[in-house]
């Protein structure tokens, strides 16, 4: 049985005097104990948004959300307010992109590490800072007890990151969601910060939903990975598969946009015309219909299903790429 | 072939000020201290490192929209720190930039039309209508925007046309030396694969000069025909582009190029990781000698006492900062051991890195 099981999520922004906007449509993926798995997609796709409703972080007024986020078989989304609290931080572990305006600026990290700690298991404030000291230690943060009474501002970004990091797992939570951790930070940072997270992903057997836009940091960190368009999932496969055969025109498109490091130096890159906005409203028939270069007539006017394909992927495409035969 | 810019011991160093009543100095930033570089006509000159190593502050003191504190700047023979006033302000006609984020750096209020006049008519270029028509016309065309742009205002664009148009104010005046500071990192994937092929086009068709500025050591080795690597304010390494990813000699472009995710999973599962200890030391409170020893695994002794200067390696004409570059490349140094040293981002102390005993039991190269 998978640990998290989305089926058929919708958000739809539908404020006053605003036409309703349709940010995630009718997206499902489950996540198994332990797995990694990804979001990715450009801004406006609807990952972040998709993170947010999963938590119930979604403001009540305004959004829509429908569907169904089954955590062991528990959905979610039927929870009250106070109920999904007691689930939030113990169960469920949130990292944000950026960890300056996560953590609060007035109070002392180690008060904040271990607020979590008392709230979800009772500890007194002794016991939690104790255990916060710990956890410091764990996500590599030197010198932990003198950063226990320290501000947020007095850490560099990479820092607090792991301070984030540390708060999210004080419970040990089964599932991990981290939104974009690692886009604030520098490169050298960034792979201190991926190696940190996956050592303790490994360890500790959490789940994570790793969300992002970065092909690259996918590549090495998840076992699955879904790729988003315009609120829609439109390709998913493990990621060797992902990666070696991309079937969607539009995953094919972003991996070869991407000038990479271990490749010798092309011309010219292959770029994808238009941009995201070029298909709002989102009409009926592929989003990605109007920037596609393998455009058919099928693409334009019905609803593209997505539909299994090989070793429990799926795409959801009317013309899929075909594996270029080596020569 | 001959050099468009040279510069020599470029300095930027910007005072912290402290005081209840009076300002006093207490300290200095040293942002950019001491690089020497030459850019070639016709070439790009990619400039990469992490935020805060001072690459967007030698740019702009390039162009001096910062004041350089010490060095010189030759553009095409002419010593550009010279030119005082008027003449500086016509000067830069010759030397464009292009932004980071295109939202900012229009003018909202300004339709198109206007934001591209304005260069013009600061540089006496706006002689009659037509004429002006006429090069707006062909210069939007250049970056691929429609002539009904002109009309429109920056919120009308997407990001990756405003990007464009930002271009597009550049090249209006028909400058020799392009600056581009991050242009395509604040532009989404599919996106930045228009710009970088607009800008490569554009050097083509009317050979241009690009500095480009950049954290993304992909993208600047693609649009790059000489790459230098800043770290805290100096230049530490500079090579061709296919050199410097081929045969890294310093130790900070290693830990660069080994950082950088690769979008495939069966690279990404082979690849060893140098991984760096710590942060960034704050440039107010630079370490002594060279300045990347305090992460560096290989640094000694030596490497404390005596800052190391850029020199060429070998005929490649290839450059490092590096004391020990021969011995890290033949493996007769080997690498230990770095604690990580906790690092203070509050520059206005003055106080900047402190080195606390810690545990050593992170990730090692």
């Amino acid at each position: 049985m998978p640990l998290l099981d989305v089926r058929d999520l919708s958000v739809v922004f539908d404020r006053k005097g605003t036409r309703p906007v349709k940010a995630v449509d009718g997206v499902s993926f489950t996540v198994e104990p332990g797995q990694t798995v990804g979001l990715v997609g450009e801004s406006g796709c609807g990952k972040s948004v998709t993170s947010l409703a999963i938590m119930g972080l979604l403001p009540r007024r305004g959004n829509r959300v429908t569907g169904e986020v089954r955590f062991s078989d528990v959905d979610l989304l039927k929870l009250r307010p106070r109920e999904l609290r007691d689930w939030r931080g113990r169960d469920i572990g949130m990292i944000f992109q950026d960890p300056l305006s996560s953590l609060n600026p007035v109070i002392p990290l180690g008060v904040q590490v271990a607020e979590v700690l008392e709230r979800h298991q009772g500890r007194t404030r002794q016991a939690a800072l104790r255990e916060a000291k710990e956890l410091l230690d764990a996500v590599g943060i030197p010198d932990p007890q003198r950063r226990l009474k320290e501000f947020p501002h007095q850490l560099s970004g990479g820092m607090r990151q792991r301070a984030l990091i540390a708060i999210a797992l004080a419970c040990k939570p089964r599932l991990l969601i981290a939104d974009e951790p690692t886009t604030a930070l520098d490169v050298t940072i960034q792979a201190q910060i991926l190696t940190l997270l996956k050592e303790l992903v490994d360890n500790s057997g959490t789940a994570l939903v790793m969300i992002t836009h970065d092909l690259g940091v996918v590549a090495g960190l998840c076992d699955t990975v879904n790729v988003l368009y315009a609120g829609k999932v439109v390709e998913r496969a493990y990621r060797h598969d992902l990666f070696e055969d991309p079937r969607h025109p539009y995953t094919h498109g972003l991996l070869q946009s991407v000038p990479r490091l271990d490749v010798d130096r092309g011309a010219r890159l292959h770029q994808i015309r238009g941009s995201v906005s070029d298909n709002i409203p989102w009409s009926e028939g592929c989003a990605f219909a109007p920037r596609c270069d393998r455009v058919i007539d099928d693409c334009i006017g019905e609803t593209v299903p997505l539909e299994p394909t090989r070793r429990a992927g799926a795409l959801r495409c009317t013309n899929p790429v075909e594996r270029e035969v080596a020569v | 072939m001959s050099f468009l810019v040279e510069i020599d011991d470029l300095k930027v160093h910007f005072p912290i000020k402290s005081g209840l009543l009076f300002d006093r100095t207490v300290g200095y930033v040293y942002a950019v201290d001491g690089v020497s570089l030459k850019i070639k006509r016709g070439e790009t000159y990619g400039l990469v490192g992490e935020s805060g190593c001072g690459k967007s502050t030698l740019g702009r003191g390039l162009l001096r929209l910062v004041e350089p504190t010490h060095g010189t700047i030759t553009f095409d023979g002419t010593d550009v720190r010279s030119l005082a006033g008027e003449r500086m302000r016509l000067f830069r006609r010759r030397m464009q930039m292009v932004f980071q984020d295109p939202m900012s750096s229009l003018d909202p209020r300004q339709s198109v039309e206007s934001l591209l006049v304005e260069g013009l008519k600061a540089h006496d270029l706006h002689k009659n209508k037509a004429d002006t028509q006429q090069r707006l016309r062909s210069t939007l065309d250049s970056v691929g925007l429609p002539a009904s742009a002109l009309n429109k205002y920056p919120h009308e664009f997407s990001g990756g046309q405003r990007q464009r148009i930002g271009i597009a104010r550049a090249l209006v005046l028909g400058p020799e030396l392009i600056v581009a500071d991050e242009p395509v990192s604040a532009l989404d994937v599919s996106i930045q694969a228009q710009v970088v092929n607009l800008l490569d086009d554009l050097q083509e068709s009317l050979g241009l000069t690009y500095l480009v500025i950049a954290h993304d050591l992909a993208v600047i080795r693609h649009i790059s025909d000489t790459i230098g690597v800043m770290y805290l304010g100096s230049l530490v390494e500079e090579a061709s582009a296919d050199q410097l990813y081929e045969r890294p000699l310093h130790p900070y472009t290693r830990a660069l190029l080994s950082a950088v995710p690769i979008p495939d999973p069966r690279v990404e599962d082979r690849r060893e990781r140098m991984l760096l200890v710590g942060d960034l030391p704050s440039p107010a409170n630079p370490p002594s000698g060279c300045r990347f020893r305090t992460r560096c695994p290989w640094s000694q002794s030596r490497c404390t006492e005596e800052r190391p200067s850029l020199r060429t390696f070998d005929d490649s004409g290839q450059r490092v900062a590096c004391h020990f570059a021969e011995q890290i490349l033949s493996g007769e140094l080997k690498p230990h051991e770095v604690r990580a040293e906790l690092v203070r981002p509050d520059v206005d102390t003055g106080v900047g890195a402190e080195l606390i005993p810690t545990r050593t039991d992170l990730p090692l190269p």
